[in-house]
């Protein structure tokens, strides 16, 4: 199986997978504790703290482990908004946010805030200037940008949007889960949220990064772990393995993103050379270095993610036939693109060129038989 | 709610031709647009009654991408949209 999901969770970093056998019996006790073990525990839990603190450009205080990266999303919009509630009660967020910004946001709207969406270009990027004037706007109390969007891979203008925020005083929110680990971390973020099972970690484990100096209120239950932001015992061994995970991909990010980016320009450019009527989404350059979208016209999405599985190729779609809910991506529509026979490609570290060749290959006639199924003559 | 490329261009004019493809889920009525649009002659209008949410977006974004003109998308008291294409070429 040639795996090409990783924008959905990356496989388990073999150091990691080390890491966490060993730390679920040296980091099992309660960190919280005063006997040996709980301060071995304790001690592991901080050591991570600081690993992660580092490689995303914080303090170690100002970052707190959540039991996923949706938590941390979450926790992360609706504390910021609480701890600004005198500020005012707008929150700015991007069209393409990831739906767990998108949802907190509706959250914040029944609970009687308001919400404020920014418009994307047919790249599936904000105007800096758009964003930036939003987000000035009086009664604002938090803006949300992703640091690259997670359908298409588009980078955000971060810095210019930042800029802007702190310019009005209004905290800026990073969704960051896609970037974390394969390229640096944009600087000025006020909030800073990632997932660690997007970089090589094991699920459960999320990273919120909140600034000093940011007011930030939990909007849950009071609870003494993760310096009061997050409730609940921590997962100390998916967090030390979390750690190990980003320490080493980091290492070695600069060159595998360039591999892996190089792999993406191939497919970019040959998917329209080799099968007609193709859209390729997002933008070509200031984009994520392993994330691919293509939309195949008169091509239904779910025959294609199932003949692709069955030739061994794991890959993802954000057609409305593939999803829960039978609306296409809200990141396609807000993009305006072609919505339906859509592919996500996002390359795992360590994917081969053999494989993405192989995919390349065999494209082609599964998108014919299915036009043909269809009834769509060549 | 009508679609962000509407412009005024062909609008008013009446349809040639009504494809329906309510209760069809894409790329049903992109495939009959594409398979039909032919029939009409150039300049005329093609009117696609759909009610899959995804045809909202890519019957446009099939205008755009095939250099034909996306008219407007008008809502249907039931539900959907007709949706306006003016042949090209």
């Amino acid at each position: 199986m040639a795996y090409f999901d990783a924008a959905s969770t990356e496989p388990l970093h073999p150091q990691a997978r080390e890491a966490l056998i060993e730390a679920l019996d040296a980091g099992w006790a309660d960190p919280a504790r005063l006997y040996g073990p709980a301060r071995r525990a304790r001690m592991l839990l901080e050591q991570a703290r600081a690993e992660v603190a580092e490689v995303i450009g914080a303090r170690p205080d100002e970052v707190s482990f959540t039991a996923s990266g949706t938590q941390a999303v979450h926790l992360g919009v609706l504390g910021a908004l609480l701890g600004r509630r005198r500020a005012g009660r707008r929150l700015v967020v991007s069209a393409v946010e990831h739906s767990a910004v998108l949802h907190a946001a509706a959250l914040h709207e029944r609970d009687g805030g308001t919400v404020e969406t920014v418009g994307v270009n047919r790249a599936g990027a904000v105007d800096p200037a758009a964003f930036g004037a939003a987000a000035g706007a009086e009664g604002t109390a938090l803006a949300c940008l992703q640091s690259a969007n997670h359908e298409v891979g588009t980078l955000q203008p971060v810095a210019e949007a930042a800029a802007a925020c702190a310019e009005a005083g209004v905290p800026l929110l990073v969704d960051a889960a896609q970037t974390v680990g394969r390229a640096p971390v944009p600087a000025d973020w006020s909030v800073l949220a990632a997932s660690a099972h997007k970089w090589g970690g094991p699920a459960g484990v999320g990273v919120l990064a909140v600034r000093k100096g940011v007011r930030w209120r939990s909007p849950l239950p009071e609870d003494d772990r993760e310096r009061r932001r997050v409730p609940g015992f921590e997962n100390v061994p998916a967090i030390i393995a979390a750690a190990v995970a980003l320490r080493a991909v980091a290492a070695d990010a600069a060159r595998e993103s360039a591999r892996l980016s190089a792999l993406v320009d191939r497919i970019r450019s040959e998917v329209p050379r080799t099968v007609p009527d193709v859209e390729v989404i997002g933008d070509p350059v200031a984009r994520a270095p392993h994330i691919v979208t293509f939309s195949c016209l008169y091509v239904d999405g779910e025959a294609l993610l199932t003949e692709l599985d069955r030739a061994g190729f794991a890959v993802s779609s954000g057609s409305s036939c593939t999803a829960s809910t039978l609306r296409p991506s809200h990141v396609l529509e807000a993009m305006g693109v072609l919505t339906h026979g859509n592919l996500r490609v996002s390359l795992p570290r360590g994917a081969s060129a053999a494989d993405v060749d192989r995919f390349l290959a065999a494209l082609p006639d599964m998108v014919k038989r299915i036009r043909e199924d269809a009834g769509m003559q060549p | 709610m009508t679609a962000g490329q509407t412009t005024a261009e062909g609008a008013g004019q009446p349809p040639a031709l009504t494809i329906d493809a309510l209760g069809k889920k894409c790329p049903i009525p992109i495939i009959m647009l594409a398979q039909q649009i032919n029939d009409v002659p150039r300049e005329a209008i093609v009117s696609v009654l759909a009610d899959d949410p995804a045809a909202f977006t890519d019957i446009p974004a099939w205008c755009r991408l095939k250099s034909h003109h996306h008219v407007a998308s008008h809502e249907l008291p039931s539900g959907g949209w007709a949706i306006h294409v003016r042949r090209n070429y």
